[in-house]
C-alpha cells in the first residue's frame, strides 16, 4: 500500500533559550480519508554556543539507528557532526509516530521524513536570517552551523535559533533537499554515538537502570506455557535472607502477565537465591502432548497427505508430470530461541497518579499498552523510557516482562527493577517456529523450472498459524516457477512463538533454496547459471510496492556480483572443500551469498568465508555500521545453523548457553560485504543479509562431501553418520 | 564485613561470602559496567580481573577474592594494554548492541598482557568464552591485533561504494 507522509510543524522555545521543532507526523493512506493524526514534538535543538542535539526516535538494539536517523537529520540541516548529541527520544507514538525496531524498516520508512526533519529546521534558521536583515531565502547559504548572506555577514545558528523558534515553520516537504553527491554525512562512516560510553562500562542498558529506593525481583513462573499455580508455600522464601516480600500474581495474557510468584529483595540476587526455597505446584496438563517427538511424527504422517491450498498459479500436477527431470524432498527446521546477551528486565514505579517504566524493548508504545492493560490504568499515565537494548533480535517486540515489572512493583509499593535469569529468557521466549516441508519440483527438457510444489506443516494456534511464521515467503522457485501450488497442514500448539531477526525467511530460505540447489545439480545445471535463467527480468508481476517489491532483475545483479566476487567459475573443488550459493529476498533487501565450508570425516564443519552481495537501493547510510550489521547477520545465521529449542511435555528442554551452541570467535568466518547501488529507495539492513547465508552453507556442505542437508540443526554425529552412509 | 579492593579503591562490604562478585559490583557497587548474561560462566559478559587474570564475576563468591585486586570495565582505562584495547574498539567501530563488549574488553585486555602479539590462533583461544550475539567478532579480532600493534585489513569503508 503506498503511504504519503505530511508533516506539520509547530515550534517553541525551549526554556535553555535553544530551538525546539515540533513534528507531527500523520501517515494516511491514498484511499482512506486524509484526516490527520498529529501530535508534536522536538527533534533539533540548538544552544547558544552551536551545540546540537538532536532526537533518535526509534529503539536502539544494535542496529545502529541511533546514529544513523540523526545523520539524516545533521546532513539536511548543514551542521558538523562534531557538534551534534543525541537523545534518544521520549516514547510517544502520538508525536513521534511509530517508534519501534522491526522488519528492518528505519531506514525505509525514515530516509526522507528525518531528511525533511532536518531541511525544516534550516529553513527556520534561514528565515530568521532573513528577517534580521529584511533580505529573501534565496540571498542565503548554509554551512557548518552558520547561516551566510551572499555580502558575507554571517549567523551562527545558536543565535538565529531563539528566533527561528517563534517562525511559522514550512510544509516540509515541499522543501528542497540536498543533492546526494553534495553529501557530507550520508554515505560517510560516523562511528556508534553509544560506543565511548559503552567502552568505560557507562550504566546506559535496560539492566543498569538504578533508583533511590529500589528493590529487585525474580518471577517464577512454570516452564509450561499456559499451566496455572494450583499452590505454594511462601514461607521459607520470605525468611531468606534480604527477601522483603513474596507473593503470587495471578496471570491475565500470554503475552505479558502469566501466573507466577514474584520474589522481592534488597539484591537481584538475593532474590534468585529465594527462589530455591520454593516449590510451587503447578498444573501442567495442558503441556502434556506438547513434544518435539510428538510434532515430528504428526507431521511426517501430514505430509503424507494433501494440505489446505494457499495459493496455486497454473497446474503444477500436469506440469509435473510431463517433466525431465522430477524432485521431491522433505526438510524441516526447529524451534530457535532469540537470548539476546542482556536478559529480559525492567524497571517500574507504579503510583497512583502515573507508572514510570524503564525497559529495553522494540516496540515502546505496545509496552505502554500492555501496562494499562495489565494494570486496568489509563495509558496516558504510563511513561515508557526507552533503553539501549542488549540485543533484541526481534524478542524485545514482546513486552511480557514489562508486565511482570508493573504488577510486581505496584503490589511490592516501591521501584522495583525485574531481572529475568538466562534459564527464564529460555524457558519463556516466544520462540521461532519449527517447521516441516514436502517439495517437489519439476524441470522440462529446456532445463527450466516447469513445476513447484510446496507443503509445509505449520503450527497454529486456535487454528490460526502461530505468529512468526508463514506458509509462503519469498522463495526465488515460487516466485519463477509457471505452475506452483503452496499448501500447508496444521499443528496445534501451546509453545508461544514470535518474530526472530529475519522471521519466516530465515526458515523458508533454507528449504527452498537447498532444494533449488538440488534442482540445479539433479538437472545439470550450474547453480548459479540455474537460477540466472530463470531471473528474468521481464517477470514483473512482483514489482508491486514502493521499495520494489521482488524484481528480478535486482537479484539477477547481487547475484552475477557475488559470482565474480567469489572468484565462482573458478572454485576449486579440493578434497573435503566446497562452495555454496544461494539468494534471497526479504526485508526489501536482495542478497545473494556464497559460503565456502571445510568439512572433515568425523563431521566438523566449518565456514571459512561468506561473500555476501546485497541490494538495499541507492545509498547507504553509515557504510561501517551497514556492513556490520551485514557481517553480524551472516555469522547469526551459521550460528543458528547448529542451534535447536526442543520440547517435552509442553516445556523447553535447553536452559542456558550450555545447550545452544552459538557462533564464537574460532567458528567466525571471514565475510566479504558488497553493496550494489540501485535506483530504489534506500531499505534496512538489519535482516535481509541473513536468510541465504543457511542454504548457501548447506550448499556449501554438499559440494564438500556429497551430503544433502535437509535438517537443521546440522550436529556433527547426523554430519559424520551422513558422510559413512554416503560411502557405504 | 569484607574489605575489597576494586579498581584500586578498598570497599566496605556487608555480604554473606557465598554472594557472587558480579552482583557485589552491579548491585552493592552500583557499576553496572560488569554485565550479566547467563549466571553459568557460559558467555563472558561478566568477566572483570583479579590480579590480571580474567574470571568470571558471575561464578566467583566474593569471600574468595580475599586481597586479590579486582578491576573492572570502570577501571581499565588505568591499564595501558586497556587503554589501547578501548581506543581500538572506537576506531574500528567494533560495537554492535554493545553489552558483552565490557567483557570481550577484560579478556582482549588480559590477552595483550600476557601475550602481546596475538596471532589468530591465540585470539581464538583466549575470546573462544566471550559471546557476542551480535557476531562482532571480525572487529574484534581486527581490534585486537590493531592495539597490539599488528597490520589490520580495515575493510569497514570498502564495498558501499557503486
Amino acid at each position: 500500500m503506498e503511504t504519503t507522509r505530511r508533516l506539520f510543524l509547530k515550534s517553541g522555545v525551549l526554556a535553555g533559550g535553544g530551538l525546539l521543532l515540533g513534528f507531527g507526523l500523520s501517515a494516511c493512506t491514498e484511499k482512506d480519508d486524509p484526516g490527520p493524526v498529529t501530535a508534536v514534538t522536538d527533534y533539533v535543538a540548538i544552544s547558544s554556543d552551536g551545540i546540537v542535539t538532536l532526537i533518535a526516535k526509534n529503539p536502539e538494539i544494535g542496529q545502529g539507528v541511533m546514529t544513523s536517523l540523526p545523520m539524516l537529520i545533521a546532513e539536511e540541516l548543514d551542521v558538523l557532526w562534531a557538534n551534534v548529541r543525541i537523545e534518544t527520544a521520549a516514547s510517544d507514538d502520538k508525536r513521534f509516530g511509530a517508534q519501534f525496531a522491526g522488519g528492518s524498516m528505519a531506514t525505509a520508512l525514515e530516509y526522507m521524513p528525518m531528511r525533511q526533519v532536518g531541511a525544516a529546521a534550516r529553513w527556520l534558521l534561514i528565515e530568521a536570517a532573513a528577517r534580521r536583515m529584511k533580505a529573501t531565502h534565496d540571498a542565503f547559504t548554509t554551512k557548518a552551523g552558520k547561516v551566510r548572506h551572499k555580502d558575507g555577514t554571517t549567523f551562527d545558528y545558536g543565535e538565529l535559533a531563539a528566533e527561528a523558534a517563534l517562525l511559522a515553520p514550512p510544509d516540509p516537504t515541499k522543501l528542497t533537499l540536498k543533492d546526494p553527491k553534495n553529501f557530507l554525512l550520508i554515505g560517510k562512516t560516523q562511528k556508534g554515538y553509544d560506543n565511548p560510553k559503552i567502552v568505560r562500562g557507562e550504566p546506559i542498558f535496560g539492566i543498569d537502570v538504578s533508583l533511590p529506593g529500589m528493590l529487585y525481583a525474580v518471577y517464577l513462573k512454570s516452564p509450561v506455557y499456559g499451566a496455572r499455580l494450583i499452590s505454594c508455600d511462601l514461607s521459607a522464601a520470605k525468611a531468606a535472607n534480604g527477601v522483603k516480600d513474596v507473593f503470587v500474581l495471578k496471570g491475565t495474557d500470554m503475552h505479558g502477565l502469566k501466573d507466577g510468584i514474584a520474589i522481592v529483595a534488597t539484591s537481584w540476587w538475593y532474590a534468585q537465591a529465594a527462589r530455591a526455597l520454593l516449590s510451587p505446584v503447578w498444573d501442567e496438563a495442558v503441556g502434556k502432548l506438547h513434544d518435539s517427538e510428538i510434532y515430528s511424527q504428526t507431521a511426517k504422517t501430514l505430509l503424507l497427505g494433501e494440505g489446505e491450498v494457499k495459493e496455486k498459479r497454473g497446474n503444477a500436477d500436469a506440469a509435473l508430470r510431463s517433466a525431465t527431470h522430477t524432485f521431491d524432498a522433505e526438510y524441516n527446521v526447529p524451534f530457535l530461541a532469540h537470548v539476546p546477551m542482556e536478559p529480559q528486565n525492567c524497571t517500574a514505579v507504579v503510583k497512583a497518579e502515573g507508572v514510570e517504566i524503564w525497559a529495553p524493548t522494540q516496540q515502546p508504545n505496545d509496552g505502554k499498552a500492555l501496562i494499562a492493560k495489565t494494570l486496568s490504568i489509563d495509558p496516558a499515565i504510563v511513561t515508557v523510557h526507552m533503553r539501549r537494548c542488549g540485543g533484541g533480535f526481534g524478542r524485545r517486540l514482546e513486552n511480557d516482562y514489562m508486565a511482570e515489572a508493573a504488577a510486581i512493583a505496584q503490589k511490592a509499593g516501591a521501584p522495583v527493577k525485574l531481572v529475568w535469569a538466562r534459564e527464564d529468557d529460555v524457558a519463556h521466549d516466544f520462540f521461532r517456529p519449527g517447521g516441516y516441508y514436502r517439495v517437489r519440483a519439476g524441470v522440462d527438457a529446456s532445463g527450466k523450472l516447469a513445476a513447484y510444489i510446496s507443503h509445509s506443516v505449520n503450527f497454529t494456534r486456535e487454528g490460526k498459524i502461530v505468529q512468526g511464521d508463514e506458509v509462503a515467503g519469498n522463495a526465488f522457485a515460487l516466485t519463477v516457477a509457471p505452475h506452483t501450488r503452496i499448501e500447508f497442514s496444521k499443528i496445534e500448539t501451546t509453545i508461544p512463538t514470535g518474530y526472530l531477526r529475519a522471521p519466516v525467511s530465515n526458515a523458508l530460505a533454507f528449504v527452498h533454496e537447498t532444494f533449488c540447489d538440488e534442482i540445479a545439480h539433479g538437472a545439470g545445471q550450474d547453480p548459479i547459471a540455474f537460477r540466472l535463467a530463470h531471473l528474468n527480468a521481464h517477470i514483473d508481476d512482483y514489482n508491486g510496492d514502493r521499495f520494489g517489491g521482488y524484481n528480478p532483475s535486482r537479484m539477477r545483479a547481487v547475484l552475477k556480483t557475488v559470482e565474480e566476487r567469489s572468484g565462482w567459475r573458478s572454485r576449486a573443488s579440493g578434497k573435503g572443500e566446497g562452495m555454496g550459493v544461494a539468494t534471497y529476498f526479504s526485508h526489501h533487501g536482495y542478497f545473494a551469498e556464497v559460503a565456502k565450508v571445510r568439512v572433515t570425516d568425523d563431521g566438523k564443519w566449518r565456514v571459512l568465508k561468506v561473500w555476501a552481495v546485497g541490494d538495499v537501493g541507492n545509498q547507504i547510510v553509515n557504510p561501517s555500521a551497514a556492513k556490520n550489521q551485514v557481517e553480524g547477520a551472516v555469522m547469526d545465521g551459521i550460528g543458528s545453523m547448529s542451534a535447536e529449542i526442543t520440547f517435552s511435555k509442553g516445556r523447553a528442554v535447553q536452559t542456558n548457553f550450555q545447550d545452544i551452541p552459538m557462533m564464537r570467535m574460532p567458528q567466525a568466518p571471514e565475510v566479504d560485504v558488497q553493496f550494489v547501488l540501485s535506483e530504489f529507495p534506500p531499505t534496512g539492513l538489519g535482516e535481509p543479509a541473513l536468510p541465504p547465508v543457511i542454504p548457501a552453507v548447506a550448499n556449501a556442505i554438499f559440494a564438500a562431501c556429497g551430503v544433502r542437508l535437509r535438517q537443521l540443526p546440522l550436529t556433527e554425529q547426523d554430519l559424520r553418520a551422513a558422510i559413512d552412509t554416503a560411502r557405504t | 564485613m569484607i574489605t575489597l579492593s576494586v579498581n584500586g579503591q578498598p570497599r566496605q562490604l556487608k555480604v554473606p561470602d557465598e554472594m557472587p562478585l558480579l552482583w557485589v559490583l552491579r548491585d552493592e557497587l552500583d557499576l553496572k559496567g560488569t554485565k550479566f548474561g547467563c549466571g553459568v560462566a557460559q558467555c563472558g559478559a561478566c568477566t572483570v580481573h583479579i590480579d590480571g587474570e580474567p574470571v568470571r564475576a558471575c561464578i566467583t563468591p566474593v569471600g574468595g577474592i580475599g586481597d586479590g585486586k579486582v578491576v573492572t570495565i570502570e577501571g581499565i582505562a588505568g591499564n595501558r594494554q586497556g587503554r589501547a584495547i578501548q581506543e581500538a574498539w572506537l576506531e574500528l567501530d567494533v560495537i554492535q548492541c554493545g553489552y558483552c563488549q565490557a567483557g570481550q574488553i577484560m579478556t582482549a585486555t588480559a590477552l595483550l598482557t600476557q601475550n602481546p602479539t596475538p596471532d589468530d590462533a591465540a585470539i581464538d583461544v583466549a575470546m573462544e568464552g566471550n559471546l557476542c550475539r551480535c557476531a562482532t567478532y571480525k572487529r574484534i579480532r581486527a581490534a585486537i591485533k590493531s592495539a597490539s600493534g599488528q597490520p589490520v585489513d580495515d575493510t569497514r569503508n570498502r564495498g558501499t561504494e557503486a
